[in-house]
């Protein structure tokens, strides 16, 4: 049975015509290709690679960039429609889209020279090049501006060294956007991972996000030209511009997460007779699917408004804060109540809720961890910054 | 080539069906439609012809609100343009009436190299409107095509059918005609965001049946050759029977029945 969606509060009357098409589009995608193989790939931790090109023709890679980079001009909505859909799939196949789009083509877009877009863009589009993002470091998560990852000049250009780690898509990338200390202040650069010098190794026995690749990037002594610095990304500021343009799709993926498990709560509980009655009919189980539909259906308002300031360009990234810091845990409660309210077959493969609920324990701390969301939204009440 | 693709919008095969009050027809209203499964292959075989040959598809259906749906599904796929067929005189109409209206169509549009449809439409199922509509054109036609290729800049074509038994056979046929397009002959393209962006700014035309010169009496209801007298739910009959006994009496009594009554050994 195809996935029907969750609606409770009619919010399909609030989307275009052309919303709901892409949102339909990947949700039959998802169901047709991603659902039939994602357990095994998350068994057997693997990245389906056999989706990118199909993936790529639907362009779902960078979306929201314009047309004459070979991408769909979508709105912001619509966009987060596809990271809904994804994450419904799984985590590991939204990360792979959002850091695809919004971690590597997105600051290539928003700091990069006119040769830079037009050589790397339609390419990442395509699918034909893959890329990630490195900011994080071993000894640097949260705290990415103590990053000590260097950048030296030298007559051939840059030369960087240094280590990241939790790099999504790092062994499978073909280019890579580092950012490193150049001259006291943090610059992204766009490094072609067949650079000598460049290693990065896979991150093994992860417990979540299985179907999606991590690893670490060791930069030693790797030369990169002058060219392929991206010139207006000096600061801070940079890196972080790109992270609320992931936070904001993850905001939307995580109502996905959450609606695959609600669904399958509901489905079970009225299949599944204890005490000669379905178990959605004790009082206590139908608490907690109310409990499900109210969150979720806040969590679908809170996406869709912000889809809204986005595009009409009145966003403050609190805001987006406030929406991946909720819909994560929504997406977290939920699972772990459809994985209660499903017993013991609620921790197996053969659903998709414990998988899910181990994947978002991932994104519960990357983009930022709850944590640094609930201080970004401190920081907005009070004025007064609680990071340091 | 220029290439007709027609599409029938049927329910969404994961809806609930319920029979209308006067048990002619399901209750549509709450309905989410789609394009009938067939006619995305048919359709999805039309741009690889045009990918190939150039030229332009254009998708065509008749219906209301839900065949617009379907086809700026058409175009999102990568259809160059639609025709909707649209006039509360084509409701009630049979595959006779349909495949009328819509040869009408294809002639106004200046008719085309070749017509495609599905095989059969998710909802009915009879298969027959495709080679009706050859009919009324005047055109050749083939049936349970399972491949199709182009020669001649699209002047003549050659067909695979699939014929029973698992055989094949291959026919050639000259333009202009019409090839009724069997399931799993390729795999559809899922519409890509560029296409559903896309698909507003092309050119979308609304046809009456005054727009087609079609007379009421030959459209719709009035124009059908049969009338839906009952729609129904099959009646669900299960005769079970238990075999009493030691396991030799009931095999002894199985053997019996299968024998005498059930006529299999
Ligand atoms: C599967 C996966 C994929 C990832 N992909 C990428 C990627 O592609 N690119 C990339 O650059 N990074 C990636 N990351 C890294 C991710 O962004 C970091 O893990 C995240 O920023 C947290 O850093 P950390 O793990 O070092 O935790 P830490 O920063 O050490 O945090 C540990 C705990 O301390 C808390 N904490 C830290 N500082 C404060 C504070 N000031 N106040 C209160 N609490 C605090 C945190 O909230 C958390 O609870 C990925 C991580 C995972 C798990």
């Amino acid at each position: 049975m195809p996935f029907q969606g969750v609606d409770f509060y009619r919010i399909d009357d609030l989307l275009s015509d052309e919303e709901r098409m892409v949102r339909d589009t990947v949700r039959r995608f998802v169901d047709e290709r991603v659902v039939p193989i994602i357990d095994k790939h998350f068994e057997a931790a693997t990245f389906p690679s056999e989706l990118i090109p199909e993936m790529a023709q639907m362009g779902l890679f960078g979306g929201t960039l314009p047309e004459e980079y070979g991408c769909a001009n979508m709105n912001n909505v619509a966009y987060g429609l596809v990271m809904q859909e994804l994450e419904r799939g799984d985590s590991g196949l939204r990360s792979f889209v959002s850091v695809q789009g919004a971690l590597v083509m997105y600051p290539i877009f928003a700091f990069g020279t006119e040769e830079q877009k037009q050589k790397w863009l339609p390419l990442l589009a395509k699918g034909q090049k893959i890329g990630c993002f490195a900011l994080t470091e071993p000894d640097h998560g949260s705290d990415p501006g103590g990053m000590e990852t260097r950048a030296r000049r030298s007559d051939k250009g840059w030369v960087l060294n240094g280590t990241k780690r939790w790099i999504t898509n790092g062994t499978i990338s073909d280019v890579a956007i580092v950012w490193a200390k150049a001259e006291g202040e943090i610059c992204g650069f766009i490094v072609e991972t067949k650079t000598p010098g460049f290693q990065a190794p896979e991150i093994k026995n992860k417990l979540s996000l299985r179907a999606s690749v991590t690893s670490d990037l060791i930069l030693d002594d790797v030369l990169v030209p002058e060219a392929n610095l991206l010139p207006n990304s000096a600061g801070l500021k940079a890196p972080l511009m790109c992270l609320n343009q992931a936070r904001y799709g993850i905001a939307w993926g995580g109502i996905g997460a959450a609606m695959a498990c609600y669904e399958w709560a509901v489905e079970y509980t009225k299949g599944r007779i204890q005490f000669d009655k379905p178990i959605a009919q004790f009082q206590l189980v139908q608490e907690k699917l109310a409990h499900m539909l109210t969150e979720i259906t806040k969590g679908q308002l809170l996406a869709w408004r912000l889809g809204h300031l986005k595009d009409e360009g009145k966003l403050h990234f609190s805001q987006t804060s406030m929406a991946k810091r909720n819909n994560v845990r929504v997406g977290l409660e939920t699972a772990r109540l459809a994985r209660d309210l499903m017993g013991a077959n609620g921790i197996t493969l053969e659903y998709p809720i414990f998988r899910h609920m181990c994947n978002l324990e991932s994104v519960y701390t990357y983009e930022g961890t709850d944590h640094i969301h609930t201080l970004i939204l401190g920081e907005h009440i009070t004025g007064l910054p609680a990071y340091k | 080539m220029k290439i007709i693709s027609c599409m029938k919008p049927v329910p969404d095969p994961a809806s609930r069906l319920i029979i209308n009050e006067t048990k002619t027809w399901i209750k549509d209203q709450d309905l989410t439609f789609v394009a009938s499964e067939a006619d995305n292959y048919a359709l999805e075989e039309g741009l690889r012809l045009k990918e190939k040959h150039g030229g332009e598809v254009i998708v065509l259906s008749m219906g209301g609100e839900e065949a617009a749906r379907v086809l700026r599904s058409g175009l999102a796929m990568g259809a160059d343009r639609a025709i909707h067929l649209l006039d509360p005189k084509f409701k009630g109409a049979d595959e006779f009436a349909a495949a009328a209206t819509l040869a009408k169509a294809i002639e106004k549009d200046g008719g085309a190299d070749l017509v495609l449809a599905g095989v059969q439409s998710d909802d009915l199922g009879t298969g027959m409107t495709g080679t009706m509509m050859a009919e009324f054109l005047g055109w050749v036609h083939a049936t349970v095509v399972v491949g199709v290729e182009a020669a001649a800049g699209g002047k003549s074509l050659k067909a695979r059918r699939e014929l029973e038994g698992g055989i094949n056979e291959t026919v050639e046929l000259p333009a202009p005609a019409v090839l009724t397009i069997q399931f799993g002959i390729n795999q559809p393209r899922y519409a890509s965001l560029k296409g559903i962006m896309a698909a507003k700014k092309k050119n979308f035309k609304v046809w009456t049946a005054a727009d087609l010169g079609l007379a009421d009496d030959a459209v719709g209801k009035a124009g059908a050759m049969y009338e839906v007298k009952e729609i129904l739910i099959p009646e669900k009959k299960s005769k079970v029977e238990i075999l009493g006994g030691t396991a030799e009496e009931a095999t002894a009594a199985l053997v019996e029945k299968l024998r005498k009554e059930a006529k299999v050994i």
